[in-house]
This record gives C-alpha cells, structure tokens and sequence, in this order.
C-alpha cells in the first residue's frame, strides 16, 4: 500500500511508527515537541501530542549537551533520534558525534555500541544565509565510525530514518529543509531502505551524473534538457553517502564512459572529491573524458537571493559540463 | 551517617582498594621510566585515590561512572580487573579494550564504567545521556562523572549541568579539584576558587569536601546517591585535592613550587586513612601491611600478565569500527 506524503509528513510517519513499534525509541532536540513553526509538514509535528513529554523532549538550546543526550542513552541500550536545528550549529555538536560517537566504540575493542539517530536540517535555499545554510556532510564522511545518509524522495526519507533508528552503529539523517513540502508515494508500514544502495534514477547512455539529495532535482531538469538534444543521461541516486555503495557508480560509468558528479556543498575537498577520485583508481580504462564535479562556489552561502542563486549549482551548469564532456569523445 | 561511625570494615576495603590504586599507580611511574614498556603518557591521579573510592564506594555495581584521561583509580574502583587494565596500558591484545584505548580512554563496561574520555569536559554531556537513560527506564540506578577543576572551564559542563539540573537526572557530577589544569593553576584557569558554588546556578547542591579524606567523601557521596535515587536530581561535589605528579609522567612540574608539594604530601589520603584506624585501634599493623603486601602481589601479577600478553596483529586495527549489519553494510 501507498500514501501521498509530504517529505515532511513522511519523516515524522517514520518517527511514529518507530516509537510505537520500539519503547527504546525518544526523540529529542530544539522544539521537536512544541516549535516556532505549527506546520504539519514540519518532521515532529504532533509528536508531543501523541507520545508525550517523557518521549519527545524539548531541550534547551545546547547541541554539545543534545548530541551527548543521545551518545549516553544509546550506549545504555535507548534508540534516541535526535535533531539538530539547522546543519551549520551541527559544529556545536560536532566533539560529541566525532569524537565520542562516531570512536567510542572502536575505543572500547568493539564492547560497546552506540545506536543513535541524528537528525539534521540542511539546505542552501531558504534565505537564511551561511550560518543557517551550510552542507557539511563531507566533514561527517570524513570521520570513520559514523554513517551518513542523504535522502532526496519522501519514500527515501522513510526508508532511510526506519533503517537509520534501527541500525546498530551511529547515524547523521540530513534531511534538506526545502524538500519538506515536497510530495510523494511512499510506502506504508515498516518500509526500511538498506544503507549503501544507490537508486539509478534515470537509465541513460551517455554520461553518468552522481548526485544526492535536493541537487536530484537538478540533475533530473538537466536530464530532461540534453535528451531534447539526443544526450541521454545516467542519474545516480547515492541516497547514502557512509557506507557508499561503490558498485553502482562504477557500473554506471563503465557503462558510459563519462562522469559528473554534483552536489550543493562547495567544490573544494567536497564529497564529490572521493567519488570523482574513486573513478579515476578504479575505472580510469572506462572514461571516454575528464571527470567534471559542478558544485558550490567556495564561499559561504549568500543571503541575497540573486546571490544565493548564484551559489546552488543550476541545471544549466550541469547542461554544460555534460555537453563538455560529450563533445570530447 | 557520621564519617567516624563508618564501619570497620568499609573502612578496610577503602584503605585496601586505595593502596591497590597507589601501588598501581607507582608500578606505572617505575614502567615509564624503563625504555618502551608504555606507550604514551601515563597520566596519574598519585595523591588522589580518596575521590575514586569514597565516591565509587558509595555506589552500586549497576550504577554508570563516566571517567576521563585520569582514569585508573576510577576504574579499579569500580572494580576492573587490574590484569586487563595493565595489558591495555601495554597495548596487549588482552587488554581491556584489545589495544585500542591505551593508557588514555580505557572503557570497562563490564563494571559500567561505560565511557572514558580525553576530550577535557567531554564526559559531562555523556553522563547526562547515561542517566536520562535511567530516568526513562525508572531504575533507581546513578551516574557520576568524575573530571577535574580544568574541565569546569568547558562550555559542555555547563551544557550538561543546566541540563541534568532542569530534567532532575539522576547524575552526580564529581570535580576533582587537584589545583591543576596543565602548568596552569586553580587561580589561573578558575573565575571562582570554589567550584562547588556554581551548583547554586543550576539549582542543584553543590558541596566542597577534603578530597584527601576518603571517609567524608563516602559520607557526601552516600547522601547525594540518596537524593539522587529518590529523584530528587542532580548534584555537584567538589574534592578539594592535590595532583602530586605532573600532568602525565613526562611532565616534570618546573612550575610548581615544592613547598607546596611538600604540604600536600603531609595530606596523603591512604596514609591519614591508615594513621586513623591505627590510632582508633580498629587494625593492627600487621593487617594492614598484609593488605600491602596483597596489592603488590596483585599489580605484580598483573604486570607478568601484561608483559607475558602478545601484542595485536597490526591488521587488527581494522576491527571493532562498526557493528555489523546483515548484509554487511
């Protein structure tokens, strides 16, 4: 059976099903239960209502303490989700989820776990400039022990979270705020999506475009733009980013001979970096052309909205670095 | 209860687990200064033993401690096997945590001594999880963290006490104030003198204690548990101390002045607990030189343990990341 949910609705239908199917299962964060924002789109809209102060905890405005909440109460056996706000304060929390969640396990000779769900608002076009607005996720990857997941579809919100609040290891949900009012078939009941599978969005021929979260949407305009002139374009969903899965994109690749990844974040040291590396160490026979990576500029996002549209990678620059290649061979 | 109405034979098992910590302890000083037989800095809590075992003596097997870099006393008074502890100080692959932690963030969650950490009041937000974990589950069950006068400093602490304090969790938040944070002193580091006092800002008491007298200790200790098992919330306790050693072995105090030292030498907490119970005749001196001679023969068993353990093989630096997930990812 299927349901028309916002991306929003469908995160907070995977929050409810958690905590009614698990009691180790709280949530908890900067008004998580009662917000600034009375949107039902909004992902622990109606939380409170239904399960109560004891599981849906408002905190005060304390990410070190918020993260540490869930690093402590995962390890004596609860399943806390928690969120942080918008990603940039994620660096108040950042000691907590690398320094202890992501390596107390490894420290403890593999004795101990840590179960968590983080729950992260990300993005860059929602005016809030770049202490609201900045996607952090390569840091996160870059920090071995903890799993980082991107959805892009509500189905895959679902999918996701379920699999993220279940998943024996720690867990960065980032979740991009714009996509929140975004609607979608999703899949109901316990519906859980395997980390480290990446989705083949559009079967094409040409070139392969790797891509995760809202930049999707970028790349699929982009694909509909080239097939009008005969360019058929491959786009690959990572969905998650820790632990990668490696196969699909060198499948795809080795299909096309061509390769372009994307992403919102800035382009230095961005993730786009390893996939694009990953290519040139394990498929470099199969390119017909240089990799091109089409991402942020390398400054922080603008708040202006001419400037911050210049900012975020347009379906138009992905057109162009497509035909870039396409034209080389 | 009274300090001096404490019975005898807690009195005992204080001095035995106190020596067992200072022959510990010393046995690491002698292996520190032999050529690649510890890797790393020892960092040691000489002339602190009181705090570990007049808190910990108060606790109950089930109840969670959160230590830090200082964390050998703690950890052998909650009970860990010195065996283990003494492999991993040597990197064995016996060791507590097989060779992962070292000397610096051993965890035994055998004893619920569940996280260790180096990151200076990074154990604070932890512990908060641990007992918000206990609140959930309504287990009369405590947490204490133990960290120093330097990490009262941290912006985490405080994170963490507002917390605990407005959740009313059962945590008891234990500063070892031993003068100390690196080469800088208590008045250098400290905007108060009395690190107690700042309880008053949570609302939650705070209470200053000789922390070279292990009989107050355990006394304060039991109270706070008390109030902390009825749920009556969190509480903070300050042992005034004295660290007699650098801030690790290869520290060689050049900036500490000696008569100072000297004063604190006089307050050696397991020499007053064992002129107290000779002056009050409840043990004889043969008692406890037999004791002495036990605990020697204790870390001597655990030093050939260690030395007679193999190392890890280097690959196995690869394991105890993640747990596994079916499927492998």
């Amino acid at each position: 059976m299927m349901a028309l949910l916002s991306f929003g609705q469908t995160v907070r239908d995977a929050l409810d099903l958690a905590m009614s199917m698990d009691d180790r299962v709280f949530v908890a964060g900067e008004g998580v239960g009662v917000s600034i924002h009375y949107d039902p789109n909004m992902p622990t809209h109606g939380l409170l209502e239904k399960y109560g102060p004891k599981r849906v905890k408002d905190t005060p405005v304390s990410e070190a303490a918020i993260a540490g909440l869930a690093v402590g109460a995962s390890t004596m056996g609860l399943r806390p989700v928690v969120e942080i706000m918008f990603f940039p304060f994620i660096t108040l929390a950042t000691d907590m989820l690398v320094n202890h969640a992501a390596k107390l396990r490894y420290l403890s000779g593999g004795k101990s776990s840590f179960p968590l769900t983080v729950r992260v608002k990300a993005g860059v076009n929602f005016s809030a400039g770049c202490q609201h607005s900045h996607n952090l996720e390569a840091w996160l990857a870059h920090s071995p022990g903890l799993k980082v997941v991107f959805p892009s579809t509500p189905a895959d919100a679902k999918g996701l979270l379920l699999n993220a609040i279940f998943d024996p290891n720690p867990v960065i949900v980032i979740e991009e705020l714009m996509l929140y009012w975004m609607n979608g078939e999703v899949p109901e009941g316990d519906y859980r999506i395997p980390f480290g599978e990446a989705r083949i969005i559009t079967p094409g021929q040409d070139c392969t475009v790797v891509s995760y979260g809202g930049a999707i949407y970028t790349a699929m305009e982009a694909a509909k733009d080239l097939s009008e002139e005969g360019v058929s374009l491959e786009v690959v969903d990572l969905r998650s980013l820790v632990p990668l899965d490696k196969t699909a994109i060198l499948e795809s690749v080795r299909k096309t001979g061509r390769l372009v990844v994307l992403h919102d974040a800035t382009k230095f040291a961005g993730f786009g970096a390893e996939i694009a590396a990953i290519v040139a160490e394990e498929a470099f026979d199969a390119l017909k052309a240089p990799v091109r990576r089409v991402a942020a500029p390398d400054i922080p996002v603008p708040l202006s909205p001419p400037l911050e549209k210049f900012y975020r990678p347009s379906p138009e620059m992905v057109v162009e670095a497509v035909r870039s290649i396409v034209r080389m061979g | 209860m009274d300090s001096h109405k404490l019975p005898v034979s807690l009195k005992k098992t204080m001095y035995e687990k106190m020596v067992l910590i200072r022959t510990f302890e010393e046995k690491l000083v002698e292996l520190s200064q032999q050529e690649k037989r510890v890797p790393g800095m020892q960092i040691l809590a000489n002339g602190q033993e009181a705090a570990a075992v007049g808190i910990i003596e108060a606790l109950r097997p089930d109840d969670v401690i959160v230590t830090n870099h200082r964390s050998h006393g703690h950890l052998l008074a909650k009970g860990a096997e010195p065996r283990y502890l003494m492999a991993e100080i040597m990197g064995k692959a016996t060791g507590v945590n097989r060779g992962k932690s070292g000397t610096l963030h051993m965890a035994v969650p055998e004893v619920n001594a569940l996280m260790t950490t180096t990151v200076v009041g990074a154990g604070a937000p932890l512990a908060v999880g641990a007992a918000f974990a206990q609140q959930y589950r309504n287990e009369s069950n405590v947490t204490v963290v133990f960290f120093g006068d330097g990490a009262a400093a941290e912006g985490s602490v405080h994170e963490a006490m507002n917390l605990a304090a407005l959740w009313k969790l059962p945590i008891i938040f234990v500063c070892e104030n031993n003068c100390w944070a690196g080469a800088q002193g208590l008045h250098e580091h400290c905007s108060i003198g009395n690190i107690a006092r700042r309880a008053v800002a949570y609302g939650m008491p705070g209470e200053s204690v000789d922390g070279n007298d292990v009989e107050k200790l355990y006394t304060l200790a039991s109270k706070m548990v008390a109030r902390c098992r009825d749920a009556e919330g969190p509480a903070l306790i300050e042992a005034k101390t004295y660290r007699m050693r650098g801030h690790g072995e290869q520290d060689h105090q050049h900036y500490v002045d000696k008569k100072e030292l000297q004063r604190w030498s006089q307050l050696c907490p397991v020499k007053r607990l064992k002129d107290k119970m000779l002056s009050d005749s409840l043990v004889t001196q043969a008692e406890l030189q037999a004791i002495d001679s036990e605990m020697e023969a204790k870390i001597n068993d655990a030093v050939k343990f260690a030395d007679e353990s193999p190392y890890p093989l280097p690959d196995e630096a690869l394991e105890n990341l993640w747990v596994a997930v079916k499927g492998g990812r």
